[in-house]
C-alpha cells in the first residue's frame, strides 16, 4: 500500500515537473538541432517500444490480439481518427475471440 | 469568459477521444491489481496515457523507484518540448501563477490543438480545454476501472487493446510522411522485440527506455529535423 502511494507520487511529481519547468521558466528556444531532433523523435519511439510486442499479449490470447493489431494498423494507415482505430481494434479482437472456438471445431 | 467557452468547445473532441482510451486504461490498471480509487487518483494526478500505462505496469511488477522515475522521465520528456513551444505562444496575461497551473494540463492533444490556433492563447482558453479533457480522462478512467470488474472477461480483454490501437493511430500516419519517423519507429519496435525475447531478465521499463532513447538518437543523427518541424 505504502509502495503504491510512493509510486503514485513519483509518477505525478515527475510528470508535472517535466511539463512545468519549461513552461514556467525557460523562455528561450533550444538551439541544438540534434537535441531538437532527438526530442522530436522520442514520442514516436516511446509509443512504438510500448506497443511492440506488448500489443500481441494485450487481450490474453495471441490470435485475437494479432487480428486487433492488423485492423489497427490498416485503419491507422488510412488515417482514421484515433477513437475509430481504438474501438475497431477492440471489436475485431472481440469477434475473433468469439469466433475462434467455432473455427477450431471446424478444423479438428 | 468567451475564451473559456472557446476552449471548452475546442476540447470537446479531445475529451471524447480520452473517454474511450482512459476507459481502457481503467480496465488495465484494475487488472494489474490496483484498486478503482488508486486508478482514478493516478488519472487525476497524471493526465497522460503512455506514462500511466507504463507506471501501472511497473507498479504491478514491483519495480524499483528509480526505474519508475526514469521510465516516466523518458516517456514524458516530449512534454518539455511541447511546453517550451507553447510558452512562446502564450499572451501577456500568462503570469507565473497561470503558468504553474496550466502546465499541468499540457498533453499531446491539447498542445496540438492550442498550438495551431492563429492567435496567441490566453489562460481561460487553455483552462477551458484542459477542464473538459480532464473530465473526459478521469470520468473514462472511473468507468473503466469500475466496470472492468463487472464486464465479461472477454469484453474487458478486448477493450485492453484499444489503448495500443490509439498508440498505433498516433505513430503510423506521421511515419508515412516522414522517413525519419518511420526509421525511428521501426528501429524502436525491432529492438523492443529483440530485448523481449532474448533478454527476458531486463525489466519492461528499462527495455522501453533503452529502445526509445537509442532509436531516437539514431534517427536524430541520420535524419535531423528541418526547421519548420521543430515545434511539432
Amino acid at each position: 500500500m505504502k509502495y503504491i502511494l510512493i509510486c503514485m507520487a513519483i509518477m505525478a511529481v515527475t510528470t508535472y515537473l517535466i511539463r512545468m519547468i519549461p513552461f514556467a521558466f525557460f523562455r528561450k528556444k533550444i538551439k541544438s538541432r540534434f537535441v531538437q531532433s532527438f526530442l522530436y523523435y522520442i514520442p514516436y519511439t516511446v509509443l512504438s517500444a510500448m506497443t511492440v510486442p506488448s500489443v500481441f499479449y494485450a487481450t490474453g490470447d495471441m490470435p485475437s490480439a494479432v487480428v486487433g493489431t492488423v485492423v489497427a494498423v490498416v485503419l491507422s494507415y488510412r488515417k482514421c481518427p484515433l477513437i475509430v482505430v481504438a474501438l475497431c481494434a477492440s471489436l475485431a479482437a472481440y469477434l475473433t475471440m468469439m469466433a475462434l472456438p467455432y473455427l477450431q471445431a471446424c478444423f479438428s | 469568459m468567451k475564451d473559456f467557452r472557446h476552449g471548452l468547445r475546442h476540447g470537446l473532441s479531445i475529451a471524447l477521444g480520452y473517454l474511450s482510451v482512459s476507459f481502457s486504461f481503467g480496465i488495465m490498471s484494475v487488472q494489474a491489481g490496483l484498486t478503482v480509487w488508486q486508478t482514478v487518483l493516478i488519472s487525476i494526478t497524471n493526465l497522460t496515457s503512455a506514462g500511466q500505462v507504463a507506471g501501472v505496469g511497473l507498479i504491478a511488477a514491483n519495480a524499483a523507484y528509480l526505474e519508475l522515475f526514469l521510465a516516466e522521465l523518458v516517456i514524458n520528456i516530449r512534454y518539455s518540448l511541447m511546453s517550451l513551444a507553447l510558452s512562446q505562444k502564450t499572451n501577456e496575461r500568462f503570469g507565473l501563477p497561470h503558468r504553474l497551473l496550466a502546465a499541468f494540463g499540457i498533453t499531446d492533444e491539447i498542445f496540438a490543438v492550442s498550438s495551431i490556433q492563429p492567435a496567441k492563447i490566453s489562460p481561460p482558453y487553455l483552462y477551458g480545454m484542459i477542464l473538459i479533457a480532464f473530465t473526459g480522462w478521469v470520468g473514462g478512467t472511473y468507468l473503466g476501472a469500475a466496470a472492468g470488474t463487472l464486464l465479461p472477461m472477454t469484453v474487458a480483454n478486448a477493450l485492453s487493446i484499444a489503448l495500443y490501437g490509439m498508440f498505433l493511430a498516433i505513430i503510423i500516419p506521421p511515419a508515412r510522411k516522414s522517413k525519419g519517423i518511420l526509421v525511428a519507429v521501426l528501429l524502436s519496435a525491432a529492438m523492443s522485440i529483440l530485448l523481449y525475447y532474448f533478454v527476458p531478465v531486463l525489466s519492461s521499463g528499462f527495455a522501453m527506455i533503452i529502445c526509445s532513447v537509442a532509436a531516437a538518437l539514431v534517427a536524430a543523427y541520420f535524419f535531423p529535423v528541418a526547421h519548420e518541424e521543430e515545434s511539432a
